[in-house]
């Protein structure tokens, strides 16, 4: 009997006849063939949109993507999944924006409902200093062509009644911005949704494959060598996070990056009672509500270098301790499961999309904290690098020469918080 | 009110002399202490106290523990409402009143339960494959998703309780208070070491307290009570009840809470928990097992119970599960469970028990009792609805894995289930401990160790009484042996009765007996066996990805009676062992802890601490604005009565040029600098040279990152030879501090030189205008103010207003200018007599927003306010400070293509036509909508009183070379463009005139 593979309604209510019996698996687990035209190393959601659309919009499709356990359970499955385009410098912007316009139509492209969820981003100011920063960002966004507006107390107050907007409070808020466009959406439909979509049009995701090593020949890449032998490919693209310098040095370089945990975690589910993702810089916490009812929590990283997925408890009081002081009536709300990340920070708090030192060798890291929000744009820059051999536009300015050159990015005090 | 109908009259841990009146779903009951909610409502007949997440099928109470997968409520209102607790944790306290959660409009009919009428258009995963056309309507159908979603609900008002945190050294710290953690403690304890033994129920005893067996003659109930007694009278020991261990860190850190007076409601007020932080030497987990049930068709019915928890209900709650009762498993403990029902009055139908071969004590006691014991079979499916009515039991065939006969059903209201015993080892692998797959026991236990910790007991699959105090014994005894502690005496042998156990025969999913039939895995998530058969055949058939895709295990109850059959199954269906498909990590907490207790006191006026100058009091009394600036509450400005904001500023503003003003500058950051080699490390750090400053001298430096951006900036002075004092911004003095440290412990460690912070230390006051020598020659003794005696830049020691103080003469408004610092305890002293001597000088006290102006006026920098980590000195016009001739931190990404460029952001002034709001874009061209191509930004903007308009700062691509040309400011906010012509940043007295006035 033929496999269902299309999603929607219809094949839903066919397929309850059956039992969903007949669904076909979202994506093959086919085996490593001996060479590619391409391969992607890393699972997580910006190497899975990487091998889609290299094969989408630049017809490369005979590409490996190797993944050393299962596909998206790195940071892209551990993330706090906000989404926004509302970044001060313009080469931020771009790239962020161009991700987000592609979430927009993500579901629909992917037949894959990533459930992404415009629920509008709040961004809270406690001080002058914080009010002065926010309008700085509103202002610049708003030219770029950016959706970002100032909220007025009043607005705020309407938009979310549970806050506690007390001007006795430690830190009283006394003004916000927002970005309407701004949400969430589901993690784990993010690197499912292209995992599916990148194997239908070719792509074969190697899952429990480890990458060792790379050969490289006259400073040019020839293939990697995996857990399950050699894989030849002469152009190899590295999307592999808070492992990024470990890849790095197996191909002899060094990045500035540095890996840190980053925490996260959920109360039990609640009733719908908050509906925004709403952030501050000074009280140090960021939060939303998930669809199943979760408050999803998250703050800034463990200052200590790791490669443990998992991070130390003081952060947790503090984001539990912001999270009350914003919000008085959630004290007696439970965290029911709490997690951490490897994020790959680089000293300009911005990522690297582009080129190496080795030739047919790329890069895409440093996404660190708020690379979530941008794996469709950045997928969709880093393919046409690796296809073109050349940075897309949006790309360029995060080549990795720009910290021999100077021309950071500094989006340290525009994150504010990390997410 | 209605009689108790399923209590018992003898027996069990509960008072019968003290009722409690309670409300469930707004009907009064009664029950008694010693009760939870569960074993009260079970003893006034309530079958349905809940609804499930996604079908909301009614559902009953299923274990007597942490791991009720269905008995979700919502405690109490207002202040005091908590939503999800376990029915089966509440204790029972006068006046509860609680209701179901997730249902509407009540538990017994529930609209949403027509999810479970079309639920097969609701497997796993059934959100990723629609809901996506038409495309903008994602938001609508998210929005009845959302509603049908979540659990309880968040309280409506803030918390009326408190709670605090305590850390704690031990020895040895054993949780779990069962009779392997009771013996671990007694042998810790008796050999002198400090013990803390925690356990999360009201009473120790553990499974003691639910299963009726013996220790001795005593009942284990006494025993524990004995033990519990002695425990109390050694020193060294703390037991602590109702506390939970919920998250086991890196070095023996472990965090636990402690629920203070929730069993007795929690008054207002009154310290409802308290969070233990405990640094243990060694750690003995004896944190037992939670039994697993069975699985079948609807096997969900109210009425379905792990036997365990009905053996509780009846030994240690006096309560009658069900009046006529089948027991189904794979193991012994059914038929042990069989004879105690048999013994409260309960009328058991049959045993059915999957072994073809039961045999053992317990089995051939049953059989003696004249129960039915039907080996060899299964139950297939349950009947009822809200209630269950019955079970249908078939043979199984040979080899146990399939049905082989006829249907027989069996009439009864209680099912009992055990299919074998989970250790909890959530503590020791969040522990890093290993877990290794036992085939025997069909379960994980603890492997290899990580930390000084061990595991005794049922958690470390040993079941049987015996072995339990034996190993928990050793356990103890070893953990406080290795610290030095020796036992005194020998230990006690205990005898306990025990009889000849059956093996356990695993059994994860049999056959459906017809298609579509739900076998529940994960009851509180409403995940089925055909669930996890479609994730598998989907290809989410790596554990992870199934638990993601179906949601096993990521409800409250964390899955903990279901994850096991969820990987038994997924393992079959992969044709894997176990363990070759893997578990999955355990990670803190180990039961959901209330946001409130991990807050402790951090909450309200104690969020962050309030930094406020010895000067603050006198601020507030003479009603000052204050402004946050880091931790610090500093004067914003200073209204007198009816006077605006703007009016203020400039009324401080006009003081400071003519006449006289006054600044609290305590918030400096200040760091104290010795040794023989701080001039070195200032030149480190620093862009200028401190060779050549003399002792007496101050002098303004710039800090870089590693990236050539400015820091920070700030005054030093060098106090004596080896001793410099140096200044940094209000709000990056701690992170300057931190900086310096890093740098000097881990890159200059040869450097001889020691810092310390004095931020808190001195108390300083800044004057200045044109009158502000005369002011200070009033009050300072033994100090030539005169200007050739004391230029500008110099610092000298003497005494004002009769206190020791440093007096430096610098300026951050351009004016005549002083800074005055005493010690701390002085500073309100020395700012009340400046007060009285400057009432003949119409001394003005000015605010951080008057500082500002005058400080911009004089184009001077506010670090973190004109820049943003993305500037350099050259930016800032400010190369005359940079030394061509010593390296210093972020030199060498000075000489970087990019830092050189010409065309950079410069600083500048900018004359608007009209005040705009900070942080406004400045544009080359404008144009009618977005967007646009900026060049820079305003840094700063005020009116200035001193030049009568408008004045700003700004960061602008090739400034410098463009001063006199006009830009546009378009502010899209306010909906108007405002334009202002490009000029040099220094607006007011170029030549610096009468700061050396
Ligand atoms: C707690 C937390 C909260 C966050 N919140 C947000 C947020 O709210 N918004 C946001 O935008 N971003 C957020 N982020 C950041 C975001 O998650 C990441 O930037 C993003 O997911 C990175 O995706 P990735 O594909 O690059 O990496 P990953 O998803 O980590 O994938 C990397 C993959 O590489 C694989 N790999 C590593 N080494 C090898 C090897 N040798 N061979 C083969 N495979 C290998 C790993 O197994 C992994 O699957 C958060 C991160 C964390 C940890």
């Amino acid at each position: 009997m033929k496999k269902n593979k299309r999603y929607s309604i219809f094949s839903l209510a066919r397929n309850a006849r059956n039992y969903h019996e007949n669904w076909a698996a979202a994506w093959r687990s086919p085996e490593p063939k001996p060479s590619y035209d391409a391969i992607i190393v890393g699972g997580g959601g910006h190497g899975l949109a990487t091998a889609y659309y290299l094969a989408k919009q630049h017809g490369i499709t005979n590409v490996a993507l190797i993944e050393k356990g299962p596909i998206g359970l790195g940071n892209t499955g551990r993330n706090t999944t906000v989404i926004r385009s509302n970044y001060l410098w313009d080469e931020s912007a771009a790239i962020y924006e161009l991700s987000l316009k592609l979430y927009e139509g993500l579901s629909q492209e992917l037949n894959y409902n990533i459930m992404l969820s415009q629920r509008g981003l709040v961004s809270l100011a406690h001080s002058q200093h914080d009010l002065r920063e926010i309008e700085r960002r509103v202002n610049a966004i708003r030219l770029n062509g950016i959706d970002s507006e100032m909220l007025s107390m009043a607005e705020l107050k309407q938009l979310i009644p549970i806050l506690n907007l007390s001007p006795n409070s430690r830190y009283p808020v006394i003004g916000a911005s927002i970005q309407r466009r701004g949400g969430t959406a589901r993690h784990d439909a993010i690197a499912w949704g292209y995992a599916r979509a990148a194997d239908d049009r070719g792509v074969d995701i190697l899952q429990h494959t480890e990458v060792t090593g790379f050969r490289i020949q006259g400073g040019r890449v020839e293939g990697v060598e995996t857990t399950r032998g050699f894989i030849a490919a002469p152009k190899v693209g590295v999307a592999v996070a808070g492992h990024s310098s470990v890849l790095a040095d197996m191909a002899g370089f060094r990045l500035p990056i540095s890996s840190h945990p980053l925490q996260a975690m959920v109360s039990e589910p609640l009733k719908p009672i908050f509906n925004t993702v709403l952030m501050s810089a000074a009280v140090h916490v960021y939060l939303s509500q998930s669809d199943r009812g979760e408050l999803v929590m998250g703050a800034g990283i463990d200052k200590f270098n790791s490669y443990a997925q998992r991070g130390s408890p003081p952060i947790l009081e503090d984001i539990l301790a912001a999270t009350v002081e914003l919000f008085p009536i959630f004290s007696r709300v439970k965290m029911m499961r709490q997690w951490g990340g490897i994020v790959d920070v680089c000293p300009d708090a911005s990522p690297i999309v582009g080129k190496t030192p080795v030739s047919g060798l790329y890069l895409n890291c440093g996404w660190g904290t708020g690379g979530f929000k941008s794996i469709p744009g950045s997928g969709f820059v880093f393919a046409h690098t690796i296809a073109q051999d050349e940075p897309h536009e949006i790309a360029a300015p995060f080549s990795l020469e720009r910290f021999s050159t100077g021309a950071l990015i500094d989006e340290h005090g525009a994150s504010g918080v990390a997410h | 009110m209605k009689r108790q109908r399923n209590r018992l009259d003898v027996g069990a841990r509960i008072d019968r002399s003290r009722r409690l009146r309670f409300h469930f779903n707004g009907k009064p009951y009664e029950g008694f202490a010693g009760d939870t909610l569960a074993s009260a409502l079970l003893a006034n007949g309530v079958r349905v106290v809940a609804r499930s997440f996604k079908y909301h099928r009614p559902r009953g109470i299923y274990s007597a523990g942490m791991e009720e997968p269905n008995a979700l409520v919502q405690l109490g209102g207002g202040a005091s409402s908590e939503p999800n607790l376990r029915a089966t944790q509440v204790e029972l306290f006068d006046g509860l009143e609680a209701a179901s959660v997730n249902c509407w409009p009540s538990v017994n009919f529930d609209i949403w339960a027509f999810n479970d009428r079309v639920s097969g258009l609701l497997p796993a995963g059934f959100y990723y494959k629609t809901f996506m056309w038409p495309k903008s309507f994602w938001h609508s159908y998210e929005k009845v998703i959302r509603k049908g979603a979540g659990l309880g609900t968040a309280p409506e008002m803030p918390d009326h309780n408190i709670y605090e945190k305590r850390h704690q050294h031990c020895d040895v710290l054993v949780v779990g208070g069962g009779p392997a953690g009771i013996s671990a403690a007694l042998a810790a304890g008796r050999s002198g070491a400090r013990v803390i033994l925690a356990d999360e129920q009201a009473e120790l005893g553990g499974a003691l307290l639910g299963n009726g067996e013996r220790i001795e003659a005593a009942s284990g109930v006494d025993w524990a009570m004995g033990a519990r007694a002695e425990l109390d009278g050694m020193d060294e020991v703390r037991v602590l009840s109702r506390t939970t261990a919920f998250g086991y860190y890196d070095h023996n850190y472990v965090l636990m809470v402690e629920r203070v007076n929730d069993h007795l409601g929690a008054p207002p007020g009154t310290l409802r928990q308290r969070l233990w932080k405990i640094r243990a030497r060694q750690v003995v987990l004896a944190t037992g097992s939670i039994e697993r049930p069975m699985v079948f068709a609807d096997n969900d019915r109210p009425g379905v119970m792990l036997a365990g928890a009905a053996r509780t209900y009846i030994n240690r709650f006096g309560v009658k599960p069900g009046n006529r009762a089948v027991l189904y498993g794979n193991n012994d403990h059914i038929h042990q469970v069989a004879l105690d029902l048999a013994d409260a009055g309960v009328r058991v139908e049959a045993v059915v028990d999957v072994r073809a071969k039961a045999v053992g004590e317990a089995v051939a006691a049953v059989r003696e009792r004249g129960i039915e014991v039907m080996a060899g079979h299964a139950v297939g499916g349950a009947l009822g609805k809200k209630r269950l009515r019955g079970v249908e039991v078939l043979a199984l065939n040979e080899k146990g894995d399939g049905f082989a006969g006829d249907i027989r059903r069996l009439r009864c209201d209680l099912l009992c289930l055990s299919g074998g015993w989970t250790p909890t080892v959530h503590l020791f692998s969040q522990s890093g401990g290993k877990l290794d797959y036992s085939e025997n026991q069909a379960c994980f236990l603890p492997g290899e160790a990580r930390q000084a910790v061990s595991v005794a007991g049922a958690a470390n699959g040993v079941f049987a009484l015996k072995g339990c105090l034996g190993e928990g014994a050793a356990a103890g005894r070893s953990a406080a042996g290795k610290l030095g502690f020796r036992e005194v005496g020998a230990p006690e042998a205990l005898p306990v009765a025990q009889g000849e156990a059956g093996a356990l025969m695993p059994v994860w999913r049999l056959p459906p007996v017809s298609k579509g039939e739900r076998r529940f895995v994960d009851l509180h998530g409403d995940v089925t066996v055909s669930d996890i058969e479609l994730a598998a055949r989907e290809g989410y058939s790596a554990n992870e990805h199934l638990k993601r895709y179906t949601s096993t295990g990521m409800g409250p109850d964390q899955g903990r009676t279901g994850n096991m059959h969820a990987l038994g199954i997924l393992a079959d269906i992969r044709g894997e062992s176990i363990p070759a498909v893997g578990t999955t990590t355990f990670r803190p907490p180990y039961t959901p802890v209330p946001y409130g207790v991990m807050a402790g006191r951090d909450v309200g006026v104690l969020a962050d601490p309030v930094r406020m100058t010895a000067m603050h009091g006198w601020h507030e009394r003479s009603g000052a604005v204050f402004d946050d600036v880091g931790q610090w509450k500093r004067p914003w400005y200073f209204p007198r009565t009816g006077e605006g904001m703007a009016a203020a500023v400039r009324r401080e503003c006009i003081a400071a040029r003519s006449g006289v003003a006054i600044l609290d500058a305590s918030t400096l950051g200040k760091i104290d600098i010795q040794g023989p080699d701080a001039a070195k490390f200032l030149n480190r750090v620093y862009t200028n040279s401190w060779n050549k400053l003399a002792v007496g001298r101050c002098r303004y430096g710039l800090m870089l990152g590693e990236d050539g951006m400015v820091m920070d900036d700030g005054v030093t002075s060098r106090l004596a030879e080896n001793h410099y004092f140096m200044t940094t911004t209000s709000g990056g003095a701690a992170r300057v501090m931190a900086w310096l440290e890093d740098w000097l412990q881990c890159e200059w460690p040869e450097l001889k030189v020691y810092l310390t912070s004095v931020t808190e230390q001195w108390a300083t006051l800044s004057i200045s205008g044109p009158n502000a020598r005369r002011l200070l020659s009033e009050l300072a003794e033994g100090v030539d103010l005169e200007a050739d005696a004391f230029p500008h830049m110099v610092v000298r020691s003497g005494k004002v207003a009769g206190i020791e103080a440093r007096i430096s003469r610098v300026s951050f408004t351009g004016e005549l200018g002083y800074e005055v610092s005493v010690a701390t305890s002085y500073g309100l002293a020395l700012w009340q007599a400046f007060q009285r001597v400057g009432e003949n000088y119409d001394l003005t006290p000015i605010g951080t927003e008057a500082l500002h102006v005058l400080r911009a006026e004089k184009g001077y920098i506010a670090v973190g306010h004109d820049t943003d980590g993305s500037v350099t000195p050259g930016d800032l016009g400010m190369d005359w400070i940079v030394s061509k001739k010593k390296d210093f931190i972020g030199r060498r990404s000075l000489a970087r293509a990019d830092t050189m460029r010409t065309d950079r952001k410069h600083f500048v002034g900018l004359l608007p036509e009209t005040r705009v709001p900070e942080g406004a874009q400045i544009v080359a061209e404008y144009k009618r909508r977005p967007p646009m191509k900026m060049i820079g930004h305003v840094t700063s903007c005020y009116d200035s009183a001193a030049l009568g308009r408008p004045i700003a700062l700004a960061l602008i691509a090739g400034g410098r070379e463009r001063i006199g040309e006009t830009v546009t400011i378009p502010l899209t906010l306010q909906g108007r463009v405002v334009k202002a012509e490009i000029t040099s940043p220094v607006f007011y007295d170029p030549k610096g005139e009468r700061l050396n006035g």
